[in-house]
């Protein structure tokens, strides 16, 4: 049976991991290529890297901090933050990824997901969308956060999908940092919008906000950072939980 | 020995030689027919659609294979490379596959999402598999896949979604895997593994 994901995400900036509350208020939580051998083992299913800041002078040391963590991680492994075009995702995969993520230049010019996706494989290509509630509904917003673009997140995940993206990676931006849970009611909306799978991000505090957002919010996977590097909670105890919780996960090793 | 791991264009090989540079092996990346016919075993991985596979005919890849197989070499093909050894995909019905079995590949069922993405368990069919050997039934690996390869009498391990499909596929010196072992932690290690000693 096909088992629900648990993602360990590391956040990264000059080569260190930070983990922020609502996209600000940064604090350092170690090496990234240590931290993903170490969530690897505790039984995450799968490591994602995001470059936070990618500015372009970082984009060497993002390159190095690729390649140091890859090196020796043999579960999937999912870059994203400032890819800008086709070069820059070759070379994120040349040094090791198996899977990109995409956010603002996909909004900017969306043929990019395809053109990934032709070269590399649908599989390899996420869409990020970082969502906060407004009036209008599910607000797409890029740029880390800063700017809104005024597209409903759903249609747009429909989209990305039609062009090729292998997956949907999907954030509440309301709740990022926060531990107050996962925005089931969005996940749920665009999860059942879209026939690729959708990963929820932002808010898990403590394991039954999993369970919610795999019961409620009709998420495939689940990504969390700050709960897993700070130790609030295991991810072999998290797994345990789920599996009593009746939701099928891969048993940690 | 020296593993080939053909190029072709489809998808990135990086991790599949990350992880035989792991377990020492001597591997390299290659698109060159010569260096594939000086190899002592043939890794043919892949992602992306059926009809990248064409490269491999245009190529003169093909050919080269298909006499290294004859002459014995163990063969593993890796997601896509393991629906190439089949006659053909419904993916491009136009494109013809290695033939080894005369079957053809197929989507999956819409009743389910596609691609198949991420830890499935394995049902282990043949015990006797050299490619599966201490790999214990029911163990997960990691799957990423819109097509699927039916249950073929060389089938090793069947895999659960949308109904029952190919897992693992065994038949003298050629071996198959729909799932990915370089991306399946310590059991796809073993796998992989296994394939350096068959």
């Amino acid at each position: 049976m096909l088992t629900k994901r648990i993602i360990a995400c590391l956040d990264v900036d000059g080569g260190r991991v930070v983990k922020g509350t609502q996209f600000l208020d940064l604090r350092d939580a170690g090496n990234p290529a240590e931290l993903a051998l170490a969530h690897s083992a505790a039984g995450a299913d799968e490591i994602v890297l995001l470059d936070i800041t990618a500015t372009s002078d970082n984009r060497k040391t993002l390159l190095e901090t690729v390649r140091d963590t890859a090196k020796h991680l043999f579960i999937p492994f999912t870059v994203g933050g400032g890819v800008r075009n086709l070069q820059d995702a070759a070379a994120i995969f040349e040094a090791g990824a198996d899977k990109i993520t995409i956010n603002s230049a996909a909004i900017a010019d969306p043929s990019l997901i395809s053109n990934i996706a032709r070269r590399f494989g649908s599989q390899a290509v996420i869409v990020a969308i970082d969502v906060k509630r407004s009036a209008a509904g599910f607000e797409a917003w890029v740029c880390g956060g800063r700017v809104p673009t005024g597209r409903d997140a759903t249609k747009w995940a429909h989209e990305a999908e039609d062009r090729g993206a292998g997956e949907i990676l999907l954030t509440s931006m309301d709740r990022d940092g926060t531990k107050q849970g996962f925005d089931c009611e969005l996940t749920k909306a665009v999860s059942r919008s879209v026939g690729i799978p959708v990963i929820a991000s932002g808010g898990a505090g403590n394991p039954q906000h999993f369970v919610e957002v795999f019961q409620d919010g009709a998420a495939d996977a689940a990504l969390a950072a700050s709960i897993f590097h700070f130790g609030l909670s295991s991810i072999a105890e998290l797994k345990q939980q789920l599996l009593a919780s009746g939701i099928p996960v891969r048993p940690a090793c | 020995m020296t593993i080939a791991i053909v190029d072709y264009n489809a998808g990135n090989l990086a991790s599949v030689k990350k992880a035989f540079d792991y377990l020492g092996a001597k591997a390299l990346v290659t698109g060159d027919p010569e260096e594939v016919r000086r190899a002592d075993k043939i890794v043919l991985p892949g992602v992306g659609n059926f009809a990248a596979t064409r490269m491999l005919a245009d190529s003169g890849m093909r050919d080269r294979i298909a006499e290294k197989i004859k002459a014995g070499v163990p063969f593993l093909g890796i997601c896509l490379g393991m629906q190439w050894m089949l006659a053909s995909s419904t993916e491009d019905p136009d494109v013809a596959g290695l033939g080894i079995w005369p079957e053809r590949c197929g989507r999956f069922t819409a009743e389910v999402k596609s691609p198949h993405v991420g830890w499935n368990n394995l049902q282990i069919r043949e015990a006797a598999s050299r490619l599966m050997r201490g790999v214990p039934s029911q163990c997960f690996v990691y799957f990423t896949h819109s097509y699927r390869v039916p249950v073929l009498a060389a089938t090793v391990a069947e895999c659960e979604y949308g109904g029952t499909f190919s897992a693992a596929v065994e038949q003298d010196n050629l071996f198959g895997v729909q799932f990915h072992p370089e991306k399946s932690g310590e059991m796809g290690l073993k796998i992989l593994s296994n394939f350096c000693e068959c």
